[in-house]
């Protein structure tokens, strides 16, 4: 069971997606830079696979996150790295992006959900 | 026996049935506590997976009102890359955080999040200065209001994931009670008292063995008895001294 030290000190929010939601988020003020360590991602079409993988990694390893925010189409991509992390924190949100509308049957709490009540 | 392989490795004795009666009544008890606990945990879990539910179709309506509002402010600083690149170099310090609290639902606590923003205005200070401003003032509020959603889905979808962990945990000790930890005692205890009684029984022979050698014993003595004294009066009459009164003897005067 989580610890209380395990999210007493995450009060920063991280963000994987395109261009526009990356901007929108930052605009609200979650962004934050420290010692050169951004907490957001800018994903476009020439982004690889494997520099979402690792940023990822980076935002769900790091202590002082809270909530991971992605945008479905980019978890998309790593479908299979969301698939596994089944940590109560930071918690991974899937999120729709302007051009990709939200489609809950991608998404992998709500697919969880289904499958509890056999739906 | 029944089932002599499922028993603990315990002697049959009366002190060790005392253990094993104590031991089924604290695993019956905590069977029907766990059984409560999982029954509250499953009623709060069904109703965060159907507030999930609404919160994520929420969700989905927020996120294009904010992206709609972010294309307004594209429309009116002309041309949505500059600003994007100033947004996005011009991030220093997170102005919205998240605190978070525990709500504790039967043992377990689940932790909530809870947003809240920093005073002044944050790193965009400059931004749309030139043109747009007001639409730029706008798609901030709508997209806070949207972070707020997501972090309300957040939480929920953490308290899910906790809940979905304890459930498992929870249901397992019960079952592992019901049908290992209660039929083993069951039979142990069982076990105890056909070996308790076995043992009475053993005693029960022993001691009327025992009784009926005493019988025997004290009936041979009683019969050797008989048989001497039916011997005895002849040899008495040779052995008994006489009396001197009774004596023929004349009395000596001197």
């Amino acid at each position: 069971m989580a610890a209380p030290a395990a999210y007493k000190d995450r009060q920063f929010l991280a963000v994987i997606g395109d261009e526009d939601s990356v901007t929108g988020l930052l605009l609200a003020g979650v962004g934050h830079v420290e010692n050169g360590e951004q907490n957001f991602l800018v994903v476009d079409a020439q982004t690889e696979t494997s520099k979402i993988e690792k940023a990822f990694d980076e935002f769900t390893e790091r202590k002082d996150i809270g909530i991971l925010l992605i945008n479905q189409h980019v978890a998309e991509k790593i479908r299979y790295r969301i698939d596994a992390f089944t940590a109560a924190f930071p918690a991974v949100l899937e999120i729709p992006s302007k051009d990709h509308p939200y489609d809950p049957e991608k998404d992998t709490v709500l697919r969880r959900v289904k499958r509890l009540f056999g739906e | 026996m029944s089932g002599a392989g499922n028993r603990e490795a315990v002697f049959a004795t009366r002190q060790s049935l005392g253990i094993m009666k104590a031991k089924l009544k604290g695993a019956e008890v905590g069977h029907s506590l766990l059984k409560r606990k999982s029954e509250a945990l499953t009623k709060r879990f069904r109703e965060i997976t159907r507030r999930i539910d609404e919160a994520k179709r929420k969700m989905g309506r927020v996120m294009q009102i904010a992206a709609f509002s972010l294309a307004e402010v594209a429309y009116a600083t002309g041309g949505a890359g500059n600003m994007n690149y100033e947004i996005t170099q011009a991030v220093r310090s997170a102005r919205f955080r998240l605190r978070t609290r525990q709500e504790n639902v039967s043992g377990v606590l689940l932790p909530a999040f809870e947003s809240y923003t920093t005073e002044g205005l944050g790193d965009f200070a400059m931004t749309g200065l030139g043109r747009g401003g007001q639409q730029v003032q706008k798609a901030r509020e709508v997209y806070e209001k949207a972070v707020e959603t997501l972090v309300e889905l957040a939480s929920l979808q953490t308290a899910f994931v906790i809940l979905d962990d304890v459930i498992k945990v929870v249901n397992r000790r019960v079952n592992a009670i019901e049908h290992v930890i209660i039929p083993r005692t069951a039979n142990t205890i069982s076990y105890i008292n056909s070996e308790l009684d076995e043992l009475d029984r053993e005693e029960f022979y022993r001691l009327k063995k025992v009784q009926g050698k005493k019988q025997e014993e004290s009936a041979a003595l009683e019969l050797e008895e008989k048989n001497r004294k039916t011997a005895m009066p002849e040899v008495r009459d040779v052995t008994v001294p006489h009396n001197a009164e009774e004596d023929d003897e004349k009395d000596l005067i001197f």
